[in-house]
């Protein structure tokens, strides 16, 4: 699996950093979000798949690879 | 009235609808018009048409497309009501009712303030807050009005830790608060509260201009990106955003869990579960209950039904938590599922700034409650409790209770 953000379409209220903590983190100073690790392990992967689907902004998108 | 899209005549279904019996049910008349269908047409408090969205997929589609505008001063834009509120929300547009670029930019000077690391670190001031108020109410001795006791101090204590209100200065704080959010002020106690802390909140701005400290109002005057009576307007956002929803979430979510003593046990059992059951009673009681207000800025097909450019649209996110297509079994409480798709907040670029801080305040608030008076029981009849069917953010007028 393979994640990428788009830090303009992010409104910063934090659903995937509650989702999926040990991918997505957000920015002290702009509360935007961060990517901790763009390869997410197999064991957090369901987690990245209702963060992205509970992002309000559409700013995360998983891409899916034999990765 | 206007003939529709989809050459229905109009439905008969007049909105805001009443509830029914249960208090913790969406109007039954929604309920029944999802089973026709997710979109429908309706007409509002004034005789114009608008779209009701009851479905969980359709109204998470418009909230995230931005075809869909948040701007009251859109021709079609759907008022819910003549209400005083609303009439404020039309006059001074802050982000909650303006569309991108203005709002983005606007929102984005608060996002660092509420990310989660920092809502974390408020846990502790947080607790103490909800003590010492949970103190005051057993000093007094019950029964006790858990809203004026407990329910409404607690967040709007929390505002003023967050915008950096002085100790000395919370009485002024909540008292003007209270005036504003009372149904029992008259329009001009309204305005002259909104102007008390308006011009209170430009004084503090000012303060923290000199003095600069880590408050959402002194990061904000630091960014030297507004003035200090946009500073103060925000300020007045966010206490008007987030008092009178996490207070009657407090004090309906205390009301479900002793309906439900069931789940109150389970709560009480394994603290655990607690942040769970916050995103499901935020999903069952939906306080924000009116619909969440649109506007179509262009022609937009929604599931083959045309809605056009200027239609008004309400995005009824408690017919949405109760979605059975999402929420098996939606019409019971659980404090066990998992119910992080709810609509509570809304979803798209507005959704709930302040959901970080709302979510630790009812986890913190409900759990202390639970384990501090666990006896704690309504000290009227059940069938007494008088509701806020009419007003934007829905709860329990009081909530006596004795423990
Ligand atoms: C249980 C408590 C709360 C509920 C149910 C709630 C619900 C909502 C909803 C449904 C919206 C979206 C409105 C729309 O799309 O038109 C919203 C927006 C907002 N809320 Fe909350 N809220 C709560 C607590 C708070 C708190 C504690 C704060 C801040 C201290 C806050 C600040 C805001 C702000 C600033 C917006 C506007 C965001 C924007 O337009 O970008 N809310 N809230
Ligand atoms: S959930 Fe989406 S909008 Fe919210 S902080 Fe994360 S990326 Fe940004």
């Amino acid at each position: 699996m393979h994640v990428t953000i788009d830090q303009d379409r992010c409104c910063g209220a934090g659903q995937c950093v509650l989702t999926a903590p040990t991918v997505f983190d957000q920015g002290d100073d702009d509360g935007l979000v961060r990517l901790r690790t763009d390869r997410p392990e197999p064991a957090v992967q369901s987690d990245v798949r209702l963060a992205a689907a509970l992002c309000p902004g559409g700013a995360i998108t998983v891409h899916d690879s034999n990765t | 009235m206007t003939t529709v899209a989809n050459g229905e005549a109009d439905s008969a279904l007049a909105v805001p609808a009443d509830r029914g019996t249960c208090p913790f049910a969406p109007p039954p008349a929604y309920e029944q018009a999802h089973r026709a269908g997710p979109i429908n047409r309706v007409s509002l408090w004034d005789g114009s048409p608008c779209w009701l969205l009851t479905g969980h997929r359709q109204a998470r589609f418009v909230l995230g497309d931005r075809r869909f505008s948040a701007d009251a001063r859109v021709p079609g834009f759907p008022f819910l009501s003549p209400g005083r509120r609303e009439l404020l929300d039309r006059t001074t547009p802050t982000f909650i009712r303006l569309d991108d670029p203005e709002h983005s930019r606007q929102r984005r000077l608060l996002t660092g303030d509420f990310i989660i690391k920092r809502v974390e670190a408020m846990r502790p001031q947080i607790q103490q807050i909800v003590d010492e108020a949970l103190d005051r109410m057993v000093a007094h001795g019950g029964p006790a009005d858990l809203v004026r006791e407990y329910a409404l101090p607690v967040p709007s204590l929390v505002i003023c830790l967050l915008l950096g209100v002085p100790y000395a200065d919370h009485g002024f704080f909540q008292a003007q608060s209270q005036t504003l959010l009372s149904l029992n002020s008259s329009l001009a106690e309204v305005d002259a509260a909104q102007h008390a802390l308006n011009s209170y909140l430009v004084e503090l701005a000012g303060r923290k201009q000199r003095e600069p400290d880590e408050s959402v109002l002194g990061r904000l005057v630091a960014k030297g990106e507004v003035t200090l009576e946009e500073a103060a307007a925000m300020g007045v956002l966010l206490l008007v955003a987030g008092h009178e929803t996490t207070a009657n979430m407090t004090a309906l979510g205390t009301l479900a869990l002793l309906q439900n003593p069931e789940q109150a046990e389970r709560l009480r059992a394994d603290p655990s579960l607690i942040k769970g059951a916050v995103e499901e009673l935020l999903r069952y009681l939906t306080i924000v209950h009116l619909g969440i207000p649109r506007v179509a800025l262009e022609d937009v097909d929604l599931d083959g039904t045309l809605i056009r450019a200027g239609d008004g649209v309400l995005c009824m996110a408690s017919t949405a938590n109760w979605d059975e297509e999402v929420f098996t079994g939606g019409d019971r409480l659980d404090v066990t599922r998992d119910a992080r798709r709810h609509l509570a907040f809304g979803f798209g670029i507005h959704q709930c700034l302040g959901q970080p801080l709302a979510r630790a305040e009812l986890q913190i608030a409900l759990q202390t409650l639970l384990e501090r008076l666990p006896e704690l029981r309504l000290a009227v009849p059940f069938e007494d409790l008088r509701y806020r069917s009419d007003m934007l953010v829905y709860g329990v007028h009081e909530l006596p209770v004795t423990w």
